[in-house]
């Protein structure tokens, strides 16, 4: 092998599902210390790739070569012999176990006994060389999910990995595990190993990369190195082929309020609750933005307001009325629509077909049914109509929702709950996974529910779509509300000291 | 070559069709081995037990009066199972339709036309209500339904026993029988000069009544949705507890009807042996009809012939009647080996490593 054999090469690799070509005739070169961004629109085939590339698909055509001899790749034991490691966007973890059993998962001691000592000293040599740290003894299930995604990567290592496929690792980050991660993936590089990276976030992606592929409708359509004159907007419109416009933000007036919450104390228990007298106001004609690191209450505000978590204290008003007994059914009746942050959990069934996921909270509401009894040609005709509408890339509406790529599940759930018309909406991370040209319509059909005297409640991470988005932005920290800030106003910095928080007038 | 298991995008009503007539022709094969072992020529045992269940008018209608009430165990359980409220409890909410129908039956002073539809009712509200108790205890107190219903059984049939050991003894013979119904509230015979009963064209509509249920309700729509993600069927705003409330209380319904059935149409009593394991065997009869509720009256029907043809075919070749069973459990092994190819393919590759 001299200098220049890449370190993996796919070649005219096809797989079809049916009637979908997820991947056409691809090619795809990766040197040692290459960091390659592989970008492209939703159902463009990119996880498709990354599963034969891992063993969890066989391709209907093509080879892959390793080092420059042919391999195949059959399962993920396959992939792993050959020095390929993946970290999937749904982490395949052990809650119950600690870190050093998780990774001593699939190992075959001597004798088939379990040598933990060496896996100790190979975890603290990974971390060590990587500056990935983790406790050898800390839970599973206590990890944030930056940690957890951490102890996929040293899995990984573990396992020998020189070839390593991030499939959209940032999309669960917040900006500063992003910083931890692409630190990791430097050192990475700079010991030699090559590395697969997926986003939607093209600023990331110009940060990290030295080398992009782009994809579109199974096939590859650019391949470009990394150089500084490149902006997002060019990288966008080579995405989806065509020009991107972001969305005008008009001035709107604002209005009555739709939905109050004052004092509320929830979650946890009622001595030591999540939530603790959280107060806030959604305005017709408005966009409240919640920023706030992950894990500070955001979930539980969330379920409150959608009416699957009763508060311990304080109360909830839509649109003036008081909910005396508040629940999932009486805040839908209210006209609450709401995204939640977790597709596959709590938003969709992702073994039913695709029509029943689309209706799954209005099933008992006409036109899909009256006097409890169904009409499935309704059914059809609304999942079609917001298929299309949302350009959902599909095979047809009876197919298993899971199938759907990660971006297009995201894209039901907006559909599902924009189709109704809400008066306040909740969406927890609407932009998650989508690509840029989705997420530019998305973020138009926000704007111009707000333009129609609608209000809604945007909880993201995401500090720059909040930007752009919110009017006000309100910030969480450990569970209470440390101030609200008017988007005019609101810098990275007061922000960002909010969620770290540090009150303004303390600070 | 290799082997592996890929994800369907849906699953072929072809292969739904075809994969139970493979499981059974597998299941065949494997118990021709015992068959085999047992002495016997294959081709013969089998020629007995379908022959002697199918070759006439008689035996055919005695084949549909043994599947009437495995059709609606399997129903039962179908229902459930949709739900995954796994119920295994379909045995004992038989008997105590069956014990509701003959309370019913033996009361004097009620009017004679109402005797019929009082014990059907009365029967499906036993059956029901006794699975509901289970259902309360899972979405209350997460208590695992297999265990619950598995030993509500147990109480139920000793309860029976306890029952026909004392008050329901009859005086005379002191046989563990109950006292015989009226006349007046015995199931109307369908046929005459036969044992065909009204409970057959009941189990007909009851497997029509779950197919529209399942398909064309809401409700239908909720138990899959609960069956398939509890998690975002709540957040969706579907009640779980009702749900599988409701849904036991129907799957219990169905194999209380079918106490009634065997209870008001056959045996005008109740006695120790009333159930030969219907309330098992509907499990194994749902999952070869995938939990398809027409898919079950064939499926039944399939069971039927081979409990009764095991008779015939131990008279004439000396195979132990037992292999009923043993076709049963092979059955349901088969089939469940088979239900992964529904939702998966199987791939195989042929070129080796590297
Ligand atoms: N198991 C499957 N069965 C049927 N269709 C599938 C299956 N897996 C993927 N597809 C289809 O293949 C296409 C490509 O999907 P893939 O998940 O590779 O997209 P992606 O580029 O990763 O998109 P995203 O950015 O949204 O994650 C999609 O149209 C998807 O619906
Ligand atoms: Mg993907």
């Amino acid at each position: 092998m001299n200098e220049t054999t890449p370190i993996l090469a796919l070649r005219g690799i096809c797989k079809s599902f049916g009637a979908v070509h997820a991947n056409r005739d691809v090619d795809l070169t990766l040197h040692k210390g290459d960091i390659l961004g592989l970008l492209g629109e939703n159902g463009a085939g990119k996880t498709t790739l990354m599963n034969i590339l891992f063993g969890t698909y066989a391709a209907d055509a093509g080879r892959i070569e390793v080092d420059g001899t042919p391999v195949t790749i059959d399962d993920s034991a396959a992939a792993i012999d050959c020095g390929i490691g993946m970290v999937h966007q749904h982490f395949h973890l052990v809650p119950s176990h600690n870190v050093i059993e998780n990774l001593m998962v699939g190992q075959k001691g001597k004798y088939g006994l379990l040598d933990r000592a060496g896996a100790e000293a190979r975890l603290a040599k990974i971390a060590e060389e990587y500056d990935l740290k983790l406790a050898p003894n800390a839970l599973v299930g206590g990890l944030t999910v930056g940690e957890q995604q951490r102890l996929e990567i040293i899995k990984a290592l573990f396992r020998g990995a020189r070839i390593l496929i991030l499939d959209e690792p940032t999309a669960v980050l917040t900006p500063q595990e992003t910083e931890g991660l692409f630190k990791a993936m430097r050192a990475l590089t700079e010991r030699g190993l090559g590395v697969i990276f997926i986003s939607h976030k093209l600023f990331e992606v110009r940060e990290i990369t030295n080398r992009m592929m782009i994809m579109r409708q199974g096939a590859v359509t650019a391949t470009l190195d990394n150089t500084p004159e490149l902006t997002d907007r060019q990288l966008g419109e080579l995405m989806c082929g065509h020009e991107l416009t972001p969305p005008e933000k008009p001035a709107v007036e604002v209005g009555r309020v739709l939905l109050r919450l004052s004092n509320i104390t929830a979650g946890g228990t009622p001595e030591r609750p999540v939530l603790k007298d959280v107060s806030l106001e959604v305005r017709a004609g408005e966009i409240l933005g919640l920023a706030g690191v992950s894990g500070n209450g955001q979930s539980q505000l969330a379920e409150v307001i959608s009416g699957v978590l009763p508060p311990h204290g304080g109360q909830i008003e839509i649109d003036g009325e008081v909910l005396d007994r508040p629940s999932v059914k009486a805040v839908k009746a209210r006209g609450i629509g709401r995204v939640p942050e977790d597709r596959m959990g709590t938003g969709l069934v992702t073994t039913l077909p695709l029509s029943d996921s689309m209706v799954l909270p209005r099933i008992d509401q006409p036109p899909f049914s009256r006097y409890g009894l169904v009409n499935r040609a309704a059914i059809r005709d609304f999942v079609k109509e917001q298929v299309e509408r949302f350009q959902i890339k599909t095979a047809g509406v009876d197919v298993r929702t899971g199938t759907l790529s990660g971006g297009n599940l995201q894209k039901v759930l907006l559909a599902r709950e924009l189709a109704w018309d809400p008066l306040v909406l909740l969406v927890a991370q609407p932009t998650r996974g989508i690509d840029v040209g989705a997420g530019e319509f998305v973020h138009r059909q926000f704007l111009d529910l707000r333009a129609r005297g609608r209000g809604l409640l945007v909880i993201s991470e995401d500090l720059e779509e909040l930007f752009t988005l919110s009017d006000r932005i309100a910030v969480i920290f450990e569970g209470r509300i440390m101030g609200i800030v008017p988007a005019a106003e609101a810098t990275a910095q007061n922000v960002g000291l909010l969620m770290a928080g540090f009150q303004e007038d303390a600070a | 070559m290799r082997l592996r298991l890929e994800q369907r995008e849906k699953s072929s009503p072809w292969l739904n069709l075809t994969l139970p007539l493979i499981a059974i022709a597998a299941t065949l094969v494997l118990c021709g081995g015992l068959i085999a072992l047992a002495g016997a020529n294959v081709i013969e045992a089998y020629t007995v037990l379908f022959a002697s269940t199918l070759d006439s008018k008689f035996n055919i209608v005695e084949t549909i009066v043994k599947a009437t009430p495995l059709v609606l165990t399997g129903l039962a359980v179908a229902v459930a199972f949709r739900a995954k409220f796994w119920n295994i409890g379909a045995e004992g909410q038989f008997l105590l339709g069956a014990m509701a129908a003959v309370f019913v039956g033996t009361q004097e002073g009620l009017p004679t036309w109402s005797l019929v539809p009082l014990m059907i009712l009365c029967g499906i509200l036993a059956g029901g209500l006794w699975a509901v108790l289970p259902a309360i205890l899972k979405t209350r107190f997460k208590v695992d339904d297999v265990v619950t219903t598995l030993l509500l059984n147990f109480i139920v049939f000793y309860a029976m026993m306890a029952l026909l050991d004392g008050p329901w003894k009859d005086p005379l013979s002191g046989y563990p029988d109950s006292p015989d119904i009226l006349m007046d509230a015995e199931f109307p015979i369908l046929l005459r000069a036969t044992r065909l009963h009204l409970g057959a064209l009941l189990a007909a509509v009851a497997a029509v009544f779950v197919w529209w249920l399942m398909r064309f309700t809401t409700l239908g729509f909720a138990i899959r949705a609960v069956g398939e993600s509890p998690r975002a069927a709540n957040y969706a705003g579907h009640n779980i507890t009702k749900v599988i409330i409701l849904t036991a209380l129907i799957s219990g319904g169905l194999a209380g009807l079918a106490g009634v059935g065997e209870a008001a149409g056959l045996h005008f009593q109740v006695m120790a042996g009333i159930s030969t394991g219907y309330g098992y065997t509907g499990i194994v009869i749902a999952m070869l009809a995938r939990l398809n509720p027409l898919g079950v009256v064939p499926s039944a029907i399939f069971f039927a012939i081979i409990l009764t043809g095991a008779e015939a075919m131990s008279r004439s070749t000396g195979v132990p009647v037992f292999l009923a069973d043993v076709i049963q459990g092979t059955a349901l092994m088969t089939m469940l080996i088979a239900l992964l190819f529904t939702s998966y393919r199987l791939r195989v590759s042929l070129t080796r490593h590297g």
